[in-house]
């Protein structure tokens, strides 16, 4: 018997400074708060206003976790939404919009006009309200009541006073009413009631940054520049509450080594940027190799080159982030596939980099990043936190300190400079022996290469996990991707599982590469009839690592690089070509 | 007391006569002098003759990459605010590479002192013209000689409000001591610009040339008049002016930094017992 699931699309457009992501985000948040599971994601231009903007929500009585093309309720903000989405909304479907404002009158059994505006003016003597009149006027639309919409009004406009707050809850109220009553088709939503269940809402640099703050990182340093600015601002609005420090940067250079340099100086430390702002930050990272200080950097990746689309989505640095660096030091890249996993990757890159006193990524894209997600719950239980610095007591008895010994692990005591008594902590960026100290000879050159990166790789492989497989455990057919695809990957397998042999294999934690002997995936990739590589990017970056790391070459490629994401509509078609 | 021979590190591999030698031998005088521990200095360095420096003292050293010097010693002191902080550098290395980095480390004012080692050539990669260089001064890279207009960086520091601005000359040790001594007790980020002549790559600005034209600023001088100090910033030609040229008294960074004003955050302790309630927030 199939199971019809509740599963529907909500999509805000308009223009920039319109107040889309308002909307959207109250809306995603009083579905989640309702109980229902909820996916978002953003599709925005450079600009502060003007141009075409929408802000798409999923939600459903089951965890989402892709975009879908076809459109259930469009809240168009301006004309501009209905010319370039109309034709996405389903038959049954409502576009809601307000004829005044926008100078047109549309006709057909799917528009609903309601003013908006007018109303804002009637009830609230002020335009701007039009917004929660619009919110309202959705939520009346489906009949799901005001009360988590006028806790948030309240908590919005607490600061504005009683009657800015009273006036947009009543705004809201004549909103609802007005859809609810004008809309005649409305019963055929037949929302049913969600579980009485608390669920967390979270997007990807939110996560990225919980992730860091509940693993103890103290000092975040970055410059502007999307999509990972929303690290630094969760970040900063964090920071007085759990004591951080958080530094704009003059750049990503000065970011990266003020990173490397509150890090030495013995405090958690991470920086984010870009594609763009990582370029910046390549000699630092390969110091953080040569000197052994342990980094986190998140690289959220957008389309380049050079400026590229810089409000849009991609996974175009994945061999870049790989080999950016000069020299050859040892590195982590992990690529979440869901806000959860960002938040425990995130912890495990603090755990290694500080363990093996390396740099670890955490690659992400624009489309993860700000994409929001509902979890039943975070486990704090599964977080890793170890403290491998030395102090005083550590070092009590200890001859001479030296911040380079050699080690059988290669990895060496890792002491705060003012914190360990009377030893001294010296690095270097130059080749170095084992006090730290500027050397030029084969024989300790040799000796740190080993210490330094053939001795602790080993070691570092050994943390990777398995690629995650879902679905059929000796599928026909098996998708595999990394990092930002896997929501989308995921959802075709669910599709199609009904009547094939079909899997996915996704990758998370990407480098060191996970090696075959707890999970021999190319065997089961051999055993398929069909096998698809699936990249946000044009040239296949992750089939070409695969095939450097394992010698198995994909025959069948899926490439979007058009800037935005997967939606499970035009995935599909793609996998159907190759059916 | 801690003792100059405390302070004792390896073996200089500095060109023999270099100015660099008295820049050493007096920062050890005078970290000895204020009786700061080694254990309780950072000394960052970026790449240069000057960046070798940590090699050459015995405290806790940061050897960084060439121009980013100011980046790490800021987020060193961020972290650590109870480390004194010294980064050297040399001119190519600050005012060059790292001239991004100087301009906002003066207007971020962290508690730590600049010491640039300036021979107005670059030493390590065997003379050319850097940007304290005077115009038209020949050398295989420069052709035509040096075109662009030399960089005064006191004059800048004191456009911007630096909080102690001061310029030294290794061949005038005692004065230089004095200097260093000053920057280092100073509360705010201290730039000592100091005069060193390159006895390999420079034949024009020698310890001669140095001698016959610096000389130290008034015993009545007034450091916090920023007009007048911006006026004998300009002094440069038969007559050069030393001494500590501007002073300010302003919020440091660290000061204006709510989170570390109980403890460095280096001694932070952490639990994620004490964050249990964040994740609240997303519900």
């Amino acid at each position: 018997m199939e199971v019809k699931f509740l599963d529907y699309t909500l999509r805000v457009g308009g223009e920039a400074g319109q107040g889309l992501q308002t909307i959207g985000g109250a809306l995603a948040k009083i579905f989640s708060r309702k109980g229902y599971h909820v996916f978002t994601h953003q599709d925005y231009m450079s600009r502060i206003r003007g141009g075409h903007n929408y802000y798409q929500i999923r939600f459903s009585d089951r965890q989402v976790m892709a975009s879908k093309e076809a459109v259930d309720i469009l809240l168009a903000l301006d004309r501009n939404t209905i010319e370039i989405h109309k034709n996405s909304v389903k038959d049954g479907g409502f576009i809601l919009y307000d004829s005044e404002s926008i100078k047109k009158k549309f006709e057909g059994p799917q528009f609903i006009d309601i003013p908006f505006r007018k109303i804002a003016l009637d009830i609230g003597k002020n335009s701007v309200m039009a917004n929660t009149v619009a919110t309202g006027a959705v939520l009346g639309l489906l009949d799901l009541g005001l009360d988590v919409l006028n806790g948030i009004l309240r908590m919005t406009f607490e600061e504005k006073g009683e009657e800015i707050t009273e006036k947009n809850i009543a705004c809201a109220e004549a909103g609802y009413n007005y859809a609810h009553s004008n809309c005649t088709r409305c019963e055929a939503f037949g929302i049913p009631e969600p579980e009485s269940r608390k669920l967390l809402l979270i997007d990807g640099v939110r996560a990225i940054g919980m992730g860091a703050l509940m693993s103890g990182c103290m000092f975040y340093s970055a410059y502007p520049m999307s999509p990972s600015t929303g690290i630094l601002n969760y970040l900063a609005s964090r920071a007085e509450e759990y004591g951080l420090v958080i530094e704009q940067a003059e750049d990503e250079i000065s970011a990266v080594n003020m990173a490397i340099g509150a890090s030495f100086a013995g405090v958690r430390s991470m920086t984010g940027t870009s594609g763009g702002g990582f370029s910046l930050m390549e000699e630092g990272l390969s110091l953080a190799g040569m000197t052994e200080t342990p980094l986190v950097v998140a690289e959220m990746q957008r389309p380049g080159p050079a400026t590229g689309l810089p409000t849009r989505t991609e996974q175009g640095d994945l061999l870049f982030v790989l080999h950016a660096g000069h020299g050859e030091f040892p590195r982590v890249i992990f690529e979440p596939g869901t806000p959860e996993q960002a938040f425990y990757l995130t912890n495990k890159a603090f755990e290694l980099a500080e363990k093996y006193q390396i740099p670890v990524f955490i690659l992400s894209d624009q489309y993860l990043g700000e994409s929001e997600w509902t979890f039943e719950n975070f486990d704090l239980k599964r977080l890793i936190y170890n403290d491998y610095r030395i102090r005083e007591k550590d070092l009590e008895g200890a001859e001479g300190y030296k911040r380079y010994r050699y080690t059988d692990t290669g990895i060496s005591p890792l002491a705060i400079p003012g914190e360990a008594g009377k030893h001294i902590v010296v690095a270097d960026s130059d080749e170095h022996d084992e006090e730290g100290h500027i050397i030029e000879d084969a024989e300790t050159r040799i000796k740190m290469v080993q210490k330094r990166l053939l001795k602790k790789l080993p070691q570092i492989k050994k943390e990777i996990e398995t690629p995650l497989l879902y679905g059929d455990s000796s599928p026909e057919i098996v998708l595999v991707g990394h990092g930002s695809t896997y929501g989308v990957m995921k959802e075709i397998v669910d599709i199609y599982s009904k009547d094939r042999k079909i899997a996915m294999m996704h990758f998370s934690q990407i480098y060191p590469f996970p090696e075959l002997d707890r999970f021999d995936y190319i065997k089961l990739f051999k055993n398929a009839n069909l096998v698809i590589s699936i990249e946000n990017n044009a040239s296949g970056q992750f089939a070409k690592l695969m095939r450097t790391e394992t010698g198995f070459e994909f025959t069948h490629q899926i490439l979007k690089y058009d800037g935005r994401p997967f939606t499970i509509e035009n995935l599909k078609e793609e996998i159907d070509a190759f059916l | 007391m801690p003792s100059f021979e405390d302070y004792e590190g390896q073996v200089p591999a500095w060109c023999p006569g270099c100015g660099n030698f008295q820049i050493l031998s007096t920062i050890k005088q005078a970290l000895a002098e204020l009786g700061i521990e080694p254990w309780e200095v950072l000394v960052v360095s970026g790449i240069g003759q000057a960046g070798k420096l940590p090699h050459y003292i015995k405290c806790h050293t940061f050897n960084g990459l060439h121009g980013r010097t100011l980046p790490v010693a800021t987020a060193a002191k961020l972290a650590n605010h109870s480390l004194h902080v010294i980064a050297v550098a040399g001119d190519g290395d600050c005012y060059a590479e790292g001239g991004n980095h100087f301009l906002h480390a003066i207007r971020r004012n962290p508690n730590i002192s600049l010491f640039v080692h300036n021979n107005q050539i670059y030493g390590l990669t065997k003379g050319q013209a850097s940007p304290t260089s005077a115009k038209r001064t020949y050398t295989q890279a420069q052709p035509f000689g040096y075109l662009s207009h030399p960089f005064n960086p006191l004059s800048l520091a004191i456009s911007q409000d630096c909080s102690f601005v001061a310029r030294g000359f290794a061949g005038d040790q005692e004065h230089l001591k004095e200097l260093m001594k000053a920057a280092i007790t100073h509360r705010g980020f201290s730039l000592l610009d100091i005069l060193q002549p390159c006895v390999t790559f420079n034949k024009v600005n020698t310890f001669k040339w140095y001698r016959d034209r610096i000389y130290r600023l008034e015993d009545d001088y007034d450091p916090y008049n920023r007009i007048k100090a911006f006026e004998r910033s300009l002094e440069w030609g038969d007559k050069i002016p030393s001494g500590i040229f501007y002073k300010k008294d302003k919020e440091t960074l660290e000061e204006m930094v709510p989170t570390i004003s109980e403890m460095p955050l280096v001694r932070k302790k952490f639990s994620v017992e004490a964050l249990k309630h964040e994740i609240e927030s997303f519900y």
